[in-house]
């Protein structure tokens, strides 16, 4: 376990990351992942995000060693496709029962192991440590390291069991994984000038098939892709790439810096989404294979590509920007998608009215306000203020994630799934076109009039009816000052700590605190994500001056 | 809105519709201890009787008057004659619907006046009910066979009330395109509503595929004659299917019930118009049983729109049933960019499609193509091969599915149910994408996009 904290410190402290290069030794030593508030966490763990991380490695066995809950409640949940092997998306596991855990499951997950190679003939085993067996003990590198000498297989130890943190850090140690074991283990046959490598893309829905044609085309060669539609030989042959892009944000972040170390492959972060994007991200990939040594006409063609694709696109949107000009989108998503998706909707003509940020880091959260200065961002959405939310903002459709789905559709608000559950690809050229057509055909569709309609005994709407009890809300509230006090105070500043208002307001007011760090110090708020410390100086700001008068009087 | 046209072949290829005898034969099978008579030639039985036992898997009562060719030129009366004497003889039934066929309209036989002949020779039949009803199968179809012959067992059938009207008690007349299992449903909702229906013809009791006590030679359940005699006294007339104003007009004229025509019984309107009317007429407020369906078919079309929004449905049926299904499914966000029927109705002109052609299933597969479903009976199953999409099986005849006469379609729960159905058809259909089919969505939406203004 030592060298799996080893390595979390090393993943934590990422010279990539513009957050982390500006925080203290002290700071980053903790670490930039939230810790999970019990009670109050809703993503995945640390399993789940190295599993989705690596999954879509499509002819690979992926085997959890654990007990059923692990594999058995997630396994093949995710829409990445393959064009090939379809080993991924049978579930293995090990399945470890009581005398596993009290005997140990190291011989379980050895003959398991021997099995899966037997049955199946895969090039590879990769296993996901979990926290049952980490927490026995199991050690299942040296479990890997044997079943890989006997069988003469590569067999992967991916060690990310769920209680080291979050789906985000999940990510990252499954980069680390592939560096470690994968990457550099063969050769490619052959190397041309145009091979590049695609970080963080996993291929959900087909979409990257969405723009491969494209490189195609282009005779860019994907020596590998990490990990969507990729073999267990592309990720093996990765390091002798020209160029590499990183299109999920920060989630794979690692892997792209350590191949630049290690083996020169010079990276940039990139996106798929929206025409401005992909051309954009296109035009990238040129420039760094020819700084490599590619023909200089290689621009050249990418140049036509572009001109011809985009024409392409706006042509096929014009026949939807009538309709869709003007309607607002309400946006919540994490991470990612938040500024990637704006810049495809704000091109189809749509305004975004509003943006949850819960997942997004902070880099994210600058790039959304930088590409689109209207967007509220809202921190958290509570389920209750949805409705209120729909309302105020006019929205007429919202985008979302699979869980807040149903919010927004028990509200009767057209409703877009944007992400990894989705069943349609929004990259590329031809992505943009069908997001709009689908958001088009989730707003024409004509079951909103009708669920609107109040039932035929109701004597008022369901609207009427919420807003009537806003309202009455709204009326207490005034009428009682004191309640009202309660549910200012109440209001949460740091999500990550669950800090209200009224909890800092008191430690500043009782220990005359002036700066963030005390406040941090004092309450915890602030020592998350640090996301919250806007609010935190505008609080400290706002007791001073309510204290500066009550002195003079003193 | 939709323009009705004919297909203008001559030959008819892979027929839709199906014949008015049949249609009037089962809607006499709703009536209790009822021998249905074809005046025809055997294969006009036998053919029926065969496809009703496919669709049905069930014995069904089906007689011939077995005309030979100098039977139909010399006449039928004699075949009559004799077929009711065995009929009654053999099976004993309380009523025996004689159904005339082309050859015998052909030839001019007047069942009526037979009839009348009949009674006046042979008074032991004083006891059993004679309807005869024309349906010569060369003009309109099964929809119109089964409305003739209800209106023509009001007719004949129903008495003038005598004394006061019973506030509890009601009628129904179900259109042909209602399954037993919508009249189950329709039966539990009116009840849930302290009234008492009377369904005119009731197929729920005789063609639920239940295992009877007994073996009996003729219908084992249904109305009973004696209970469409007393229809007169109820308060209120509920006719299903633009089919059923004949009857419901037949009704008001005998016994002076006004009526309600509900054209659509599937999706959230047409089912909050029920239950509205139903309040109206019981005074009483509506049931929380169905504030609660109510309330599980708007999930249900939330849950259910992403998948039929967009979708290009094809759809087969007779009219009535085209136009409930119809407007169902573009209320989901279908669209409907084929519709062939059987024949001539008002209703025709509001089916949500530009255009319906009546005509056969061959009209309906060229006019298919690329579309997201079909819609029709068993019969369309090569069609729906040959397009490579899937079929929803709807009307008569299902020969190759079960639970038929259980299919439910009416009314909060049963459009829920539809909606899981049919959207599950749509969700077993999604193609899994793959590195050629990139460029589909783009031209998808070039194709394939409803039209906002159309709805």
């Amino acid at each position: 376990m030592s060298s799996l904290a080893d390595k979390i410190q090393e993943v934590f402290n990422e010279p990539g990351c513009a957050t982390n290069t500006g925080k203290s030794e002290k700071q980053r030593k903790k670490g930039c992942t939230k810790p999970l508030q019990p009670g109050g966490a809703a993503g995945g763990c640390a399993f789940d995000g190295a599993k989705i991380a690596l999954q879509p490695i499509v002819d690979v066995a992926h085997l959890v060693h654990g007990p059923i809950a692990c594999e058995g409640s997630s396994w093949d949940n995710r829409g990445v496709k393959s064009s090939g092997s379809k080993l991924y998306r049978t579930g293995f596991t090990t399945d470890m029962g009581e005398n596993d855990v009290v005997f140990g499951g190291e011989k379980r997950l050895f003959k398991s192991i021997r099995e899966i190679i037997e049955k199946y003939d895969p090039p590879a085993v990769f296993v996901y440590q979990t926290c049952v067996p980490a927490m026995m003990g199991d050690d299942i590198a040296a479990v890997c390291k044997l079943a890989a000498a006997k069988f003469g297989k590569p067999v992967i130890p991916i060690i990310s069991p769920g209680f080291v943190g979050p789906k985000n850090l999940g990510n990252k140690l499954a980069g680390e994984a592939m560096l470690d074991h994968v990457i550099g283990t063969q050769e490619p046959d052959f190397t041309t000038p145009y091979d590049i490598n695609i970080i963080g893309e996993y291929n959900v829905a087909g979409e990257f098939w969405q723009v491969k044609p494209l490189l195609d085309e282009l005779g860019i060669r994907i020596l590998s892709c990490l990990s969507g539609d990729a073999r267990y030989h592309e990720v093996a042959r990765a390091h002798r790439a020209r160029a590499a892009m990183m299109v999920c944000s920060t989630a794979m972040i690692n892997v792209a810096r350590k191949m630049e170390e290690r083996y020169g492959i010079p990276f940039f972060e990139g996106s798929f989404y929206g025409i401005t994007d992909t051309s954009d991200s296109l035009r990238q990939i040129a420039t760094l294979l020819i700084a490599r040594g590619a023909p200089d006409e290689l621009m050249g063609r990418v140049e036509a590509v572009i001109a011809r694709e985009e024409a392409r696109a706006w042509e096929a949107l014009k026949a939807f920007t009538p309709r869709l000009t003007g309607k607002k989108v309400l946006l919540i998503t994490g991470g990612v998608k938040s500024w990637s998706v704006v810049a495809a909707l704000q091109e189809a003509g749509l305004t975004i009215v509003g943006t949850s940020v819960k997942k997004s880091t902070k880099e994210d959260k600058e790039r959304l306000k930088e590409m689109s200065p209207d967007v509220h961002q809202i921190d958290d959405l509570r389920p209750r203020e949805m409705y209120k939310m729909l309302k105020d903002a006019q929205a007429d459709i919202m985008l979302s994630g699979g869980r807040s789905q149903f919010v927004a559709l028990k509200a009767r608000m057209p409703w877009l799934d944007i992400n990894q559950e989705r069943s349609y690809g929004y990259e590329g050229y031809v992505g943009v076109v069908e997001l709009v057509r689908q958001i088009d055909k989730a707003l024409s569709n004509p079951i909103w009039a009708q669920v609107r309609a109040p039932a035929p005994w109701a004597e008022i709407s369901w609207e009427d009816r919420a807003d009537a009890a806003n309202a009455a809300d709204a009326a207490a509230l005034a009428a009682d000052p004191a309640l009202a006090e309660a549910q200012r105070r109440g209001e949460l500043v740091c999500h990550c700590r669950q800090i209200d208002v009224g909890t800092i307001e008191d430690a500043v007011r009782s220990h005359d605190l002036t700066v963030i760090a005390q406040v941090t110090q004092l309450t915890q708020a602030g020592g998350g994500c640090g996301g919250c410390k806007d609010k935190i100086a505008s609080i400290l700001g706002r007791v001073a001056a309510d204290a500066a008068p009550a002195a003079r009087v003193a | 809105m939709a323009k009705v046209v004919s297909s203008g072949k001559y030959c008819t290829v892979n027929p839709l519709r199906m014949s008015q005898p049949l249609g009037a034969a089962l809607a006499f099978m709703g009536v209790r201890n009822c021998m249905p008579l074809l005046h025809g030639s055997q294969g006009c039985t036998s053919f029926g009787l065969v496809l009703f036992v496919r669709h049905f898997r069930e014995s069904i009562p089906l007689q011939t008057t077995a005309m030979s060719e100098v039977a139909t030129v010399l006449g039928g009366f004699d075949n009559v004659e004799q077929a009711i004497v065995n009929i009654v003889n053999r099976t004993k039934p309380d009523i025996i619907g004689i159904c005339s066929t082309g050859v015998t309209e052909i030839k001019g036989d007047d069942l009526d006046s037979f009839i009348k002949v009949i009674r006046a020779k042979h008074p032991e039949l004083a006891g059993v009910a004679l309807v005869p009803v024309s349906t010569p199968d060369f003009k309109d179809a099964f929809e119109d066979g089964w409305a003739t012959t209800v209106a023509k067992m009001v007719d004949v059938l129903v008495e003038a009330p005598a004394g006061a009207r019973d506030p509890a008690r009601i009628n129904v007349l179900p259109g042909s395109h209602l399954t037993a299992g919508d009249l189950d449903e329709l039966r539990d909702i009116i009840e849930a509503f302290g009234l008492q229906p009377t369904f005119l013809p009731d197929i729920s009791g005789s063609l639920d595929g239940h295992v009877p006590d007994d073996f009996t030679p003729t219908t084992h359940g249904g109305v009973a004659v004696g209970e469409i005699a007393a229809m007169g006294r109820a308060v209120h007339t509920l006719a299903i299917g633009e089919q059923m104003r004949a009857a419901a007009i037949a009704l008001e004229a005998k016994a002076g019930i006004p009526f309600t025509l509900l054209r659509r019984l599937t999706g959230l309107a047409a089912s909050d118009a029920l239950m509205a009317c139903l309040a109206r007429i019981s005074g009483r407020p509506v049931p929380q049983k169905y504030r609660r369906q109510r309330s599980q078919l708007v999930d249900a079309m939330l849950d259910g729109h992403f998948y039929f929004g967009g979708k290009q449905v094809a759809i087969g049926a007779e009219p009535d049933m085209l136009l409930n299904i119809g407007g169902w499914l573009t209320e989901m966000g279908c669209r409907i960019t084929a519709a062939v029927t059987t024949t001539t109705s008002p209703v025709l002109e509001q089916v949500p499609a530009d255009e319906v052609v009546v005509g056969d299933l061959e009209d309906l597969e060229t006019r298919a193509e690329g579309c997201d479903l079909l819609v029709t009976h068993s019969h369309g199953r090569q069609a729906a091969e040959r397009l490579g999409v899937p079929l929803h099986r709807i009307g008569l005849p299902i020969f190759d599915r079960l639970g038929a006469a259980h299919q439910l379609a009416v009314g909060y729960r049963g459009t829920r149910d539809l909606i899981f159905t049919v959207g599950n058809l749509f969700i077993a259909a999604i193609r899994e994408p793959t590195i050629d089919s990139w460029r589909q969505a783009g031209v998808m939406a070039e194709q394939g996009d409803a039209k906002v203004t159309a709805h």
